[in-house]
């Protein structure tokens, strides 16, 4: 145990001030003091992704941050990338194209793919399933969750298309 | 009539019933991380148990110290043997008969064994906490090899056994020994063997592997001194047996005891069994008064519940000349670990193994079983498969191809000479099981058309040819599967588990403004239960499935099952559902009549309505039936609508398939290519293609990994070789190929509805189809058999010891 550090973390555009020890990881901050359930631990080294969140703009496993890392940092979880009254593109798209099946993964995955699409708005098949190799799924094969993040791209270029 | 009045494909459109591509009702919760799973529960003062677990894989506990665990702030307990030993829980009852330490008790058997429980204020504390813990071990010879168990001079691993020659199946010829079961004529097979005039003998080794769901397990349990009730949140796939067996183990009476399954991240077998951290979390909460939290980690998951496989099959397979197979002989040594904890129906130690004899017409088999303890794991739990199947069904699909090598025939046609014809079912099998249906020529046909066989044959001729040539190092190999399942356990008369009868259940009441709420004995882990079970019941009683909640894992409301392992939920909990409506419909055919002033022989089902016979002007439709069912005073009928249906299945279902595997594999690296995979699958009554399908992608990638990467292998002092997924092989998307699937429908004749279940077919088939694939490509270079997984160093080898590499 270490003495307790105070950190600042701004979560789903929310501002939080907390004590954590130095040693605490970021995935049970957002989970036990924050509440945000969202992300998971599968594996609690890094290889899973069930924890993949959003920090400073860039996918990291929470799991393997420890919320002393975190401090100043802006981060993003599934919670803060649609609402129950407005699923944002991806969410809609795992849902249409059975991108999901027991939901553990389901979480990492969206955000991943979220921050994917940032990097890279048109990406091709293998590009997708690339992307995606830092988050496992054991349920679906992966083949859906591809053609689900594919279909989202595809929806959201032609919006941008039909604004521009 | 007029233009506004619905067609019947209209309403049958708006129920969403059987065979609709239904989007899944579970998905909003889920994409939005909404999903409750055991660790998101947070009770007030909670509290976080874990264990000490043992280093070495056997080793006499000569003392455990937990005086400065104790005193480090924040520890409120520390839970040896001797703590549960009062309570008779330091040792608790296996699925299979045997016992297993709940805490060590004297001595562990297995690296990862569960010797101390801290409890503690949060994780952190725990984890310091079971550092602090001193243990004094003093080492024992330790077995890993279930043959090496067997030699005289074996270590004892089971000390509470001493002179024990008999245990729940029969009589123990050795110390390390569990069981020898046999099905099937010896004498017979034997003699058929001995008189054939091609004799095909193998070794298969199907090897220990792990289900390893993304969730690990763990529960919540909360004992109420107050009102005197338990209540436990937990990863159970059957969380009406946790409640029974709690009830047993404890004394606590079953009405005190509350067993929930939240959501479940997979489960695929890890979480059928009873584990040392759901009794030590239930006794932790009783001690302490307050809601004691266990969730493993990754390592804990793959080093200590519930192993899958480890089976070594000797086969003997005999055929005429023109491949007309004549007997099949296998004698298995199954390697149970360190205590029979396997998860199969309590009459059948070996699971449904007997269904080995696959899709072929085989005169006459044996079966024999040795279940052997070794100081591994416990566990043998069906991952992704009905009881012991995927390992029968590997066995059977590599004996296949071992006899076309040694009969010089394709492996293909090989098949098809043998395949049990349509005309045969229902067919008796020479070890006891009763097919229920198939065609099995028709989808055989169908899967080589689709993928070009002849084509693929030549093709791979060529590559030979070029291969000797030096103009390539890559070969290309054809990996065929025509798998029969055995699943849906099943009929009471011979299907138990600890006296448990494996029938399921699903009750149903209607709300008086048509819609309605179905409880099922099931549980989910994925497999979109709240969305089928209402397209069933949609079709069945003509309210649309999104009028229809699902709910099930709750023992307090919903009725009693044996819960969701061995694709039984449709061919069981499924058939409820289907009877519980029939039931209703069987009410409502009153209430129509009643409100059409007919007799009830004079109206007649129509999708979503009765109408009157002759007359289909005059209905009333389940809606309105619903509403009158309670609040008209009908004279003979009592009000309400609702009802309950236990199914106790009359037989298994046997669904099938045919899967072609085209692999490319570089001879010199030892890297393999899937570039095609066509899965043809023959569930019966389809009743969500959407998710038929996604259980076929899902169930092939963990078939890919147990082909070709995944164990859980150990030294030879018994270290755990897998315990993280740094060295535990689960496919990412990069490595996971793309698959085409198909399908035949041949509906069960038995069940309500025809349906027969699909989960884990993909799996069952998968693990051949990948295998042979490895093995066909090297067959022109005379490999027969090599063992799993063929990770690339293991191709590597084959293609060494071929002598490919120059």
């Amino acid at each position: 145990m270490g003495k307790k550090m105070q950190i600042a973390l701004t979560v789903n555009g929310e501002a939080h001030e907390l004590l954590a020890e130095p040693r605490e990881l970021l995935i049970y901050v957002l989970r036990e003091r924050l509440n945000l359930t969202g992300p998971h631990a599968g594996c609690e080294t890094s290889h899973c992704g069930a924890c993949t969140v959003e920090m400073n703009g860039k996918s990291v496993k929470s799991c393997t941050v420890f919320a002393a890392q975190a401090n100043g940092a802006t981060i993003t979880t599934i919670e803060g990338l649609g609402s129950p009254d407005s699923l944002s593109v991806l969410q809609q798209s795992f849902r249409e194209h059975h991108g999901l099946q027991c939901g553990y993964c389901t979480p990492g995955m969206i955000t991943r793919a979220h921050r994917l699409l940032q990097e890279n708005p048109d990406p091709t098949e293998e590009e997708v399933r690339f992307g995606i190799s830092g988050n496992l799924c054991r349920c679906t094969g992966y083949q859906n969750i591809v053609k689900a993040i594919l279909a989202a791209a595809a929806t959201i270029n032609g919006a941008k298309e039909a604004a521009e | 009539m007029n233009d506004l009045t619905p067609t019947p494909e209209d309403r049958t459109a708006k129920l969403k019933g059987l065979g609709t591509s239904r989007k899944r009702v579970e998905d909003a919760r889920f994409t939005q991380g909404k999903g409750n799973y055991v660790d998101d529960i947070k009770m007030p003062g909670m509290l976080h148990g874990d264990f000490v677990r043992s280093p070495y894989a056997h080793a006499r506990v000569k003392s455990v110290n937990a005086d400065a665990a104790k005193a480090l702030p924040g520890v409120i307990a520390v839970l040896t043997a001797a703590d549960l030993a009062p309570l008779n829980l330091h040792w608790m009852p296996t699925l299979a008969g045997d016992k297993q330490m709940v805490l060590a008790d004297g001595k562990v058997l297995f690296q990862g064994q569960e010797v101390a429980f801290v409890v503690a204020s949060d994780r952190y504390v725990c984890a310091d906490a079971i550092e602090l813990v001193e243990v004094e071990y003093e080492e024992l010879p330790v077995v890993t090899d279930p043959f090496k168990a067997l030699e005289p001079g074996a270590p004892v691993l089971r000390e509470d056994l001493a002179g024990q020659t008999s245990g729940a199946h029969g009589a123990r010829r050795h110390h390390n020994h569990i069981f020898l079961w046999e099905t099937g004529d010896e004498a017979a097979t034997n003699q058929a063997i001995a008189a054939a005039e091609v004799v095909a003998e193998e070794m298969v080794y199907y090897h220990r592997v792990h289900p390893c769901p993304l969730e690990t397990c763990g529960c919540v349990a909360s004992m109420d001194k107050v009102n005197g009730k338990l209540t436990v949140f937990g990863t159970f796939q059957a969380p009406h047996v946790v409640r029974t067996v709690a009830s047993l183990l404890s004394g606590i009476e079953e009405h005190n005891i509350r067993v929930v399954s939240p959501d479940i991240g997979g489960g695929f077998g890890n979480k059928v069994g009873v584990y040392p951290g759901y009794v030590c979390s239930i006794v932790a909460s009783i001690v302490t008064g307050k809601p004691v939290k266990w969730i493993e980690d990754r390592m804990d998951n793959l080093m200590a519940t519930a192993f899958a496989r480890d089976y070594w099959m000797k086969g003997r397979i005999s055929a005429t000349k023109d491949g007309r197979i004549t007997g099949l002989h296998c004698h298995v040594t199954a390697d149970h670990g360190a205590f029979d904890a396997c998860a199969d129906p309590t009459k059948f130690p070996a699971g449904f193994f007997h269904i080995c004899t696959g899709s072929y017409d085989i005169p006459v088999a044996y079966v024999g079983v040795d279940g052997v303890y070794t100081n591994k794991a416990p566990g043998g739990v069906a991952y992704r498969c009905s009881f012991r199947v995927t390992e029968a069904a590997y066995f059977i699909e590599r004996m296949i191809e071992v006899l076309a090598i040694e009969l010089g025939m394709d492996a293909a046609e090989l098949r098809s000479k043998n395949f049990i014809r349509k005309d045969q079912f229902p067919y008796n099998s020479a070890l006891g099981w009763e097919y229920d249906s198939g065609d099995y020529h028709t989808a055989w046909d169908k899967a080589l058309a689709a993928v070009d066989y002849a084509g693929l044959r030549r093709e791979q001729a060529e590559r030979v040819a070029a291969f000797k040539r030096g103009e390539t190092r890559k070969l290309l190999g054809i990996g065929l599967t025509h798998f029969t399942e055995i699943v849906g356990a099943g009929p009471v008369k011979n299907c138990d588990i600890l006296g448990m009868g494996m029938f399921d259940s699903c009750e149903i009441r209607i709300h008086p403004t048509g819609s309605a709420i179905a409880r099922l004995g099931t549980i989910s882990q994925g497999q979109g239960h709240a969305t089928t079970f209402a397209q069933i019941l949609a079709t069945e009683i003509g309210l649309p499935a999104d009028s229809i909640t699902i709910e099930e894992g709750d023992t307090d409301t919903a009725p009693y099952g044996l819960g969701t392992y061995g694709s039984r939920s449709t061919p069981v909990a499924g058939a409820a559902t289907a009877m519980a409506g029939r039931k209703i419909r069987a009410k409502a055919q009153m209430i129509a009549a009643w409100l059409l002033e007919v007799h009830d022989g004079d109206v007649e089902w129509d999708i979503d309505r009765f109408v009157v016979k002759g007359a289909p002007e005059r209905f009333k439709t389940m809606k309105d039936i619903a509403y009158a069912a309670y609040h008209n005073a009908i004279p003979g009928i009592e009000p309400g609508l609702e009802a309950v249906s236990y199914y106790d299945p009359p037989n298994m279902t046997y669904p099938f398939g045919a899967y072609v595997c085209v692999m490319e594999i570089d001879v010199d690296t030892g890297t393999h290519e899937v570039r095609q995979f066509y899965a043809l699958d023959d569930c019966g009554t389809r009743i969500n293609p959407m998710i038929i399908e996604g259980q076929v992608h899902g169930g092939l990638t963990e078939a890919l990994a147990i082909a070709m990467g995944q164990e859980i292998a150990y030294d030879e002092i018994g270290n755990c070789k897998n315990s993280t997924l740094m060295d535990f092989f689960l496919p990412t998307a990069v490595e996971t190929p793309h698959y085409t699937t198909d399908h035949t429908e041949t509906p069960s004749p038995h069940h309500p509805i025809g349906a027969k279940g699909v989960g884990e077919s993909p799996n069952v088939g998968g693990v051949p189809a990948f295998s042979n694939a490895v093995h066909d490509a090297f067959r022109a270079f005379g490999l027969r058999q090599a063992h799993m997984p063929h990770d690339h160093w293991r191709i590597w080898k084959i293609a060494n010891q071929l002598g490919l590499h120059g």
